[in-house]
């Protein structure tokens, strides 16, 4: 780190122009001074040796007292000095990990990419955006070759580099698995296994998973304690809560799933989200889920990835573009 | 942001309650494991949580009672959650951990 000097003339001159006129500007400028002294890594030690010397100067009869009185409070401030020192090498350090997080965030990134499947009949639209560097939630789809469409929407409650670890734990475990396990309540049983004896007890993950049959256009689903979604009918105009129930991931061994399923009509679609979306805040107020419906259902008539991006865009600008919890929104619509 | 929490603990024979206002959040979680987790780690201890004066939690906070109830069933203690005001008691719903935590929703009063 260097260390730069402070010029003694500048010092002089203010110093002087002070004790002659009592003038406030150069009480400003002295301010201004401490601020660039912070900056170039002047020790407060440093300034009182130069106002030493600059008294020294102007008053060449200084009294003994008043020149050793200042020498003392010198080695006062040495302690001042390296706090500031140390200070400045905590700022760097601090830089180095944000880099290095901002380097595993893209891993991350990498890692866990999905592609959104182009499938004839069905429009979807996705988005998923974090709260802070690294995303605690996690989207993915699994294209069979039998004409499956399998949708894993999942929430790693813990935040941060830990949830993110743990996102690519379920990200592996899931593409470990044969293509034969592909039945939602399988998937989550195994799932929970794999969460309960690999995660901190105080972390756990909530996982909707849904698999969309475009043979006969059935979609069935489980969940392990994932905030609920919706369908909506065309036949009725109405929107339903996709009722399932199951104990989040992690949390017991034996945890079992039951499956449910439904059939889907042309112009119906399946919305998916996590709690980021439900737990919005407008201040001390929280958004109501029928809020939410309202705001999903004021742009469903969109092309379904114009849509997620609509309702996201809404709620970031109700948030003052500042998320408290990751959000992700899953739009599937069967086309009529 | 309000990130105030306070607890109070008050324990007995073999029974510990603690009484807990505020709201708990990733900020103030940790308050509630420390406070919580000793109890839990007592023998046959009965454990009761007041959350009558918990105005809001997040799944954070969740992670903490999933943490108390594993310690508790290691050590042959229970666990149990009362008074819980109606946004609190949806999450231990939704993620059916009411099916797993016990939650007694007779004695809920006291506004």
């Amino acid at each position: 780190m260097k260390k730069e000097r402070l010029d003694l003339d500048d010092y002089r001159k203010l110093l002087k122009q002070y004790l002659l006129t009592h003038d406030e500007t150069a009480l400003y400028q002295a301010e201004q001074l401490s601020k660039l002294s912070v900056q170039h890594n002047v020790s407060p030690e440093e300034i009182i040796h130069v106002h030493i010397e600059a008294l020294k100067e102007l008053y060449p009869e200084l009294q003994q007292e008043v020149s050793d009185s200042l020498n003392f409070l010198l080695e006062a401030m040495i302690s001042y000095g390296l706090a500031l020192q140390e200070y400045q090498s905590l700022r760097e350090k601090q830089s180095a990990l944000e880099s290095e997080i901002s380097v595993a965030a893209n891993m991350q990134k990498t890692l866990l990419q999905t592609k959104k499947p182009t499938i004839s009949g069905l429009d979807i639209g996705a988005i998923s955006v974090p709260a802070n560097q690294m995303n605690g939630d996690y989207y993915h789809f699994i294209e069979g070759s039998d004409g499956t469409l399998g949708i894993a929407l999942a929430d790693v409650i813990g935040k941060g580099v830990p949830a993110a670890l743990a996102m690519s734990m379920i990200k592996y475990s899931m593409d470990s698995f044969p293509e034969q396990l592909r039945q939602p309540a399988q998937i989550l049983e195994s799932l929970n296994r794999v969460v309960e004896r690999n995660v901190d007890t105080s972390m756990f993950i909530t996982m909707f998973y849904g698999l969309y049959n475009t043979n006969n256009h059935t979609f069935s689903f489980s969940s392990a304690g994932h905030e609920p979604g919706f369908f909506y009918f065309n036949k009725t105009e109405s929107f339903s809560e996709i009722k399932a129930r199951g104990l989040v991931l992690g949390a017991t061994s034996d945890a079992r799933y039951n499956e449910e399923a439904v059939t889907i009509h042309d112009g119906d679609a399946i919305i998916l989200l996590t709690d980021g979306v439900t737990e919005c805040h407008l201040g001390d107020r929280f958004i109501e889920r029928d809020e939410v419906l309202e705001v999903i259902e004021h742009y469903l008539h969109l092309p379904a990835q114009e849509a997620v991006e609509k309702v996201y865009k809404h709620f970031e600008r109700l948030q003052d573009f500042h998320l408290r919890d990751d959000f992700t929104l899953i739009i599937l619509k069967k086309e009529t | 942001m309000n990130i105030n929490l306070s607890i109070d603990v008050v324990e007995t024979d073999n029974q510990t309650v603690l009484t807990v206002k505020g709201e708990i959040d990733a900020y103030t979680a940790p308050l509630l494991k420390e406070k919580l987790l000793p109890a839990t780690a007592k023998e046959t201890e009965k454990i009761i949580v007041d959350l009558n004066d918990v105005t809001y939690m997040d799944s954070t906070g969740l992670g903490v009672f999933i943490s108390a109830l594993k310690s508790a069933k290691e050590h042959g203690s229970t666990l149990t959650l009362v008074n819980l005001q109606e946004r609190v008691h949806r999450l231990f719903k939704i993620t059916s951990l009411d099916s797993i935590i016990e939650i007694d929703t007779t004695i809920r009063g006291g506004e």
